[in-house]
């Protein structure tokens, strides 16, 4: 086996174009913040002016979030400013909502059960599996121990 | 098996006609004059980017045809493939176009495969005229191996943007032109262990390699006897790989006569990362740049190269390493033949 | 001052999932399915609880926020109705993104269609 052959994996990953970790740092901490920032604002609005709840604030805060995740990914925004943001924009709920509607829509030519309703959850569903599997195997255990 | 890699064509069939076709951002590249047809937009005119793709396959065979003065019904088979599963592009524009189809998947080295096969088949007198096509859309190849359009993520710098484009090369030993295919190397599998899906450069780079070398030693030239060694879709890290590679394995060096078709459709400003990649990347470079400049008298004779990926969604969420091919025809301009 | 703490915890929680993009090979999907598990795992620590209380929006806007919502039901409803309330709690306590994304996804899905870039 030639040493090229041998190293080539460690050659590669030596010579391939690397990303700007620094900027890229940065924008996903700019875009991150400023998401939850508007996020923490939804919450304090729906506290103050309706005089909701913590639950029903938090609720309310993730519903505001989730729409305006959506509707950017429908209007072809959201695409764009995650260039951009990276995680700052995958991270936060919105990212959710992205990646929901996204697959929902790329996939409705194939129809609206076994294209947008199936598709639908082709990135999130991992999430939603593994967040609320945990969630169960939690108060589970909470209620044998805790 | 290496002696064997290489064909010498007796008859040496000609291209006697071709065509292509890119998207809008092929468009705003460098080889934007060459195309016969540049999209206005991705979809023209289609309710899905797949039909869109079929109808750029179909669109290539029936100008090359029409350029060609060739009736449609003289092709006596289309021979071709593109990246979707189970081909459907080339298969349903066949369908179309009512033809006789051996369809091909070589990954992204589907064009040099098709010209490979529809060369063997001209120059053994088996048939009179073969068209052979190869096709790729942008966003019929992002959903299929990576993300739906609207997702919010970054692509990493390694990756390579699917040209949305087809080409057509119609074969024939009788004609008018004297653009010939002399000769072909055939790839083997090569597989150095890359798994990075984003990274096609570095898994083809070594494949292309092994091709050069085995068809310079056969054939007995070097990088110098051509004008230009063009490979498919090795983009801007990968060329500058498969330079090393061939180099440090096998003492030869690419020089100023090499280049990449990913390369040179694209610049690096226009941002597409590593360069273009996709069966339609070297198919439309071919078809459009390439055989214009030839019939122009300034490339006499070209050493051209498909690359492909052999991998597919399934190989690598199961973490296989992903396999690598290039074929390449030695394309030359002869004088009063 | 609240709004400060909720741009910078924010913002951090994000420069961590960056340099999990950028650093190694995780797709985005693992990226986000440690953030939820993560969160989860934090909130039944009791970790979770205080960062939320310290940042607001900062913490529960990220999807660790999330894996901290579908705990602390599942938690708070093991404690009201035992085990039935394990099952219950956390999906009841996240109803509210999880509706919103399924009809906000299905409503731009039938309105609009995804452009070329």
């Amino acid at each position: 086996m030639s040493k090229i052959k041998k190293d080539y994996k460690n050659i590669v990953t030596q010579e391939m174009p690397k990303s700007k970790h620094l900027k890229n740092a940065i924008m996903a901490f700019i875009f991150g913040g400023i998401i939850c920032t508007l996020g923490h604002a939804i919450n304090v609005f729906g506290a103050s002016m309706w005089g909701l709840d913590k639950v029903d604030a938090a609720s309310l805060q993730a519903i505001v979030l989730v729409f305006l995740g959506a509707t950017l990914t429908g209007f072809g925004v959201y695409d764009k400013l995650g260039n951009i943001a990276g995680a700052g924009t995958i991270v936060p709920i919105t990212g959710f909502a992205n990646s929901i509607v996204a697959p929902a829509m790329e996939f409705k030519r194939e129809g609206l059960i076994m294209g947008t309703g199936a598709k639908m959850f082709i990135l999130a569903g991992p999430v939603l599996v593994n967040g609320i599997g945990a969630s169960v195997i939690i108060g589970l255990i909470y209620c044998f121990i805790g | 098996m290496e002696k064997n890699r290489t064909i010498t064509f007796k008859n040496k069939p000609r291209i006697v006609s071709y065509a292509s076709v890119v998207g809008k951002k092929e468009g705003e590249g460098p080889l934007k004059n060459y195309f016969d047809k540049v999209l206005e937009d991705a979809i023209w005119d289609e309710d899905s980017w797949e039909k869109t793709e079929r109808k750029m396959f179909k669109w290539v065979i029936e100008t090359a045809a029409e350029k060609g003065n060739i009736p449609l019904k003289d092709i006596d088979v289309l021979i071709g493939g593109d990246l979707l599963n189970q081909i459907i592009s080339a298969a349903f524009a066949a369908r179309d176009l009512n033809m006789c189809f051996l369809g091909q998947y070589g990954a992204c080295s589907t064009m040099a495969q098709s010209l490979i096969v529809g060369s063997v088949l001209t120059d053994g007198y088996y048939f009179n005229k073969v068209a052979c096509g190869a096709s790729s859309h942008f966003a019929t190849a992002e959903r299929q191996y990576r993300f739906p359009l609207e997702m919010g993520c970054q692509r990493p710098p390694t990756a390579q943007r699917t040209v949305t484009g087809a080409g057509c090369s119609i074969l024939s030993l009788h004609g008018e032109s004297n653009i010939h295919i002399t000769s072909a190397t055939i790839g083997r599998i090569i597989d150095w262990k890359i798994d990075d899906a984003n990274n096609m450069g570095a898994v083809m780079a070594p494949s292309a390699a092994d091709t050069l070398s085995c068809h310079f030693k056969n054939t007995k030239t070097c990088p110098e006897d051509y004008d230009l060694i063009i490979t498919g879709d090795l983009g801007f890290h990968g060329k500058e790989l498969c330079q090393k590679i061939i180099n440090e394995e096998h003492g030869i060096t690419l020089g100023a006569n090499y280049t990449d078709c990913g390369c040179e459709i694209f610049t690096k400003d226009m941002g597409v990362d590593c360069g273009g990649s996709g069966c339609g990347c070297s198919a439309s470079v071919l078809n459009g740049y390439l055989i214009e400049e030839m019939k122009k008298g300034k490339y006499k004779k070209i050493l051209f190269m498909s690359t492909g990926a052999l991998l597919s969604p399934t190989s690598s969420m199961q973490n296989d390493t992903i396999p690598g091919i290039a074929h390449c025809v030695v394309i030359e301009r002869l004088e009063g033949e | 001052m609240d709004f400060v703490k909720a741009f910078i915890v924010g913002g951090l929680i994000c420069v961590v999932g960056q340099i999990l993009i950028d650093r190694t090979s995780l797709t985005p999907a693992k990226i986000l399915v440690i953030f939820v598990v993560t969160g989860a795992v934090l909130s039944a620590l009791g970790l979770y609880q205080p960062l939320v209380d310290f940042a607001g929006g900062g913490a529960t806007v990220p999807l660790t926020g999330f894996g901290h919502s579908l705990a602390k039901g599942a938690i708070e409803g093991a404690k009201e109705k035992g085990i039935l309330g394990a099952f219950i709690g956390g999906i009841k306590n996240t109803a509210a993104g999880i509706s919103a994304a399924i009809l906000f996804g299905y409503i731009n899905a039938l309105i609009f269609k995804p452009k070329s870039k």
